[in-house]
């Protein structure tokens, strides 16, 4: 299927990135060109160090571009003011390996944190969107719990709750399984794949899960800081 | 609290959940803000303690304009000033009437302590000079070797002071004189002296044998009703065109001897220095408690940050969280200190006290500095990449 460049969520062409000043100043990533195509879910894979969680982190909008184009939905991100950035970053949905979630807040707090983002959402509306999303991600009997009294997995299923509650155009997750044991990874791919092809929300999704890899629709591979292979799509 | 402040903020009260989410800490940080409030209080009290006494012989009297000699930068210092510099001042036509007020300390041997009474010498049948609290007494004084003494003077116990009436008078020894004590007024322990007597200028002249009637310390002068006091004095100056007299309106003489020994005195500026070390330490402490705050919290705001909050939402946070630390901190602060300058005043007899400005002054000062150190720290957040915080 031709899908047309108005459809392209995300469109990136010759981005560069640097580390560093001076002598210390290393090149992280070299001539990415890509495009991400609305509902699509893409796969982002390649030893530690290959540059996947800049990548990610610059097309969501969460670290200055330096070199290159990065089109996110339609909105230049090169030379974008911290304003657009701020408006752009609400229309997307993050899940990051940890510090997902705030402490002090329970479980339902922190997802209607992803609602309350846009402004003027009453409470109760946000409560309920908040609670209907646990109940989604099968915590309806966690929604006052704090963090610290939650599994590791259970925390994951709530930034997953939280990063999808604001019905984002784009999630963006970097190894958010890294750090749980087989059975809770399971349950989030799972999710992330379920819930993603139910709303039809682009994911770029850093991992090295084998389930998830079938329903992709593409798989990128990044090696010192290239993209080496794309394959499905 | 929560639900108030859920209710002026229109969101989930961030700041008062990770405030009260650690408890010791919590805690740790009230007393902080409590304690940087009480060293405040106490410093701003000392010193609102020295203006207070400073003024306090100038409510005794009433009077428009004052002559004093130029080297008398307080009521109670400087040399004296000849009586017909009064004459000359009535050739003015707004001048009605004039008084020499005679000062001294005379020492009331008392054994163990002594009490030094800062005496005033007045002429007993001019009660229009002295102000309401003193009048109902003056007529006592019409009898020589009579003084009229402070009840609140340091070292006379209350019980002592209740007694003296004109039916039960106190006999002491001063200056090698036997005075008795028919009444007593209101007037407190300064800096300078343990408390304030009032006598008539006969007994002043007798109680100090070098001091003459023709040079009191000051003269007292009114003005006709309703006459720019300003005036008068620029006139007085022309007309006594003497350098060793100072010529000022009373209250810009009481303004005057204020700032003398606020920033001339030694005394006076070690308590200027007093309240600025402990503004300045109320400050360093109050900034230390937000900004570890929001360095603890650095991760989570970089995940608000990243999920599109932007900086009035952090700064909204930082607002809340002064508002939590500055009135939960202020309370027992402001315990603390009344207790603390009640404990002093008890021991020192000088009028150190709470003041409503203090308190509103000290209030303001916490929670608006509170704000700036958030805003501050807050400041790397803002400028940062979300993705440079994790
Ligand atoms: N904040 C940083 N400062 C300096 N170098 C960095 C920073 N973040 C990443 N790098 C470097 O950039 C390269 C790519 O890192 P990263 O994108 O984190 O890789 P991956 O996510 O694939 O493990 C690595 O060589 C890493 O050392
Ligand atoms: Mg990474």
């Amino acid at each position: 299927m031709a899908v047309q460049d108005g459809d392209m969520v995300v469109k990136a062409r010759g981005l560069n990135h640097w580390f560093g000043e001076g002598e210390a100043r290393k090149q992280a990533l070299f001539d990415i060109n890509l495009s991400l195509p609305r509902g699509s879910l893409t796969v982002l894979m390649g030893p530690s160090g290959s540059g996947k969680t800049t990548l990610l982190t610059l097309l969501g909008c969460l670290r200055t571009v330096q070199d290159g184009s990065v089109l996110l939905a339609g909105t230049e991100l090169f030379d974008a003011s911290e304003a657009k950035l701020t408006k752009l970053r609400q229309r997307l949905g993050f899940i990051f390996q940890s510090h997902n979630l705030h402490e002090s807040l329970t479980a339902l707090q922190n997802v209607m944190m992803g609602v309350q983002v846009h402004n003027g959402v009453p409470d109760d509306l946000a409560k309920r969107a908040g609670a209907r999303a646990l109940d989604l991600v099968g915590l309806s009997d966690r929604l006052h719990y704090l963090p610290g009294n939650l599994s590791g997995g259970q925390k994951q299923r709530v930034a997953v709750a939280r990063a999808l509650v604001g019905n984002p155009e784009m999630v963006l997750a970097d190894e958010p399984t890294a750090a749980l044991d087989k059975d809770s990874a399971a349950d989030v791919v799972d999710l992330l794949k379920r819930l993603g092809a139910a709303r039809n929300t682009t994911t770029l999704l850093v991992t090295h899960d084998n389930r998830i890899l079938d329903r992709a629709d593409s798989i990128l591979t990044l090696e010192d800081g290239r993209i080496v292979s794309v394959s499905g799509g | 609290m929560r639900r108030l402040l859920q209710w002026i903020f229109g969101r989930i009260p961030i700041g008062w959940l990770q405030l009260t989410h650690k408890r010791g800490r919590f805690m740790a940080a009230l007393a902080g803000v409590a304690f940087a409030n009480v060293l405040v209080f106490v410093q701003l009290g000392i010193m609102n303690s020295m203006s207070t006494a400073t003024l306090r012989p100038y409510e005794f009297f009433r009077a428009d304009i004052m002559i004093s000699a130029s080297d008398a930068n307080a009521m109670t210092e400087g040399g004296n000033v000849a009586r017909q510099w009064m004459l000359q001042a009535f050739a003015d036509p707004d001048i009605t009437d004039g008084l020499g007020l005679f000062v001294g300390k005379a020492a009331w041997d008392r054994g163990e302590r002594d009490i030094t009474f800062t005496t005033f010498g007045i002429d007993p049948g001019r009660p229009e000079f002295l102000a309401p609290i003193i009048t109902s007494e003056i007529g006592l004084l019409q009898v020589h070797d009579v003084a009229v003494v402070d009840r609140l003077a340091r070292g006379l116990s209350p019980e002592e002071a209740a007694a003296i009436r004109p039916h039960t008078p106190l006999s002491f020894e001063t200056q090698g004189r036997t005075l008795t004590a028919l009444g007593t007024f209101a007037g407190g322990g300064g800096f300078g002296g343990d408390g304030y007597m009032l006598v008539s200028d006969q007994t002043f002249l007798s109680l100090f044998a070098t001091r003459s009637s023709s040079a009191p310390d000051h003269i007292l002068l009114h003005v006709r009703p309703g006459v720019d006091v300003a005036d008068v004095v620029q006139r007085l100056r022309g007309l006594i065109s003497d350098t060793t007299v100072r010529i000022r309106s009373y209250a810009d003489a009481a303004q005057e001897e204020l700032r003398y020994q606020q920033t001339q005195r030694p005394t006076g500026v070690i308590f200027g220095f007093g309240v600025l070390i402990g503004v300045l330490v109320g400050l360093v402490i109050v900034y230390q408690v937000l900004s570890a705050d929001v360095a603890d919290h650095m991760r989570e705001y970089a995940t608000f940050k990243a999920m599109g909050y932007g900086p009035q939402f952090f700064f909204g946070i930082v607002v809340e969280e002064a508002l939590v630390l500055g009135i939960l901190g202020f309370v027992p602060g402001l315990a603390f200190g009344t207790a603390i300058l009640t404990f002093m005043a008890k021991v020192t007899t000088l009028p150190l006290a709470m003041t409503s400005s203090m308190a509103v002054m000290v209030f303001l000062g916490t929670v608006v500095f509170s704000i700036v150190s958030g805003a501050i720290a807050t400041r790397r957040l803002t400028a940062a990449d979300p993705a440079d915080l994790f």
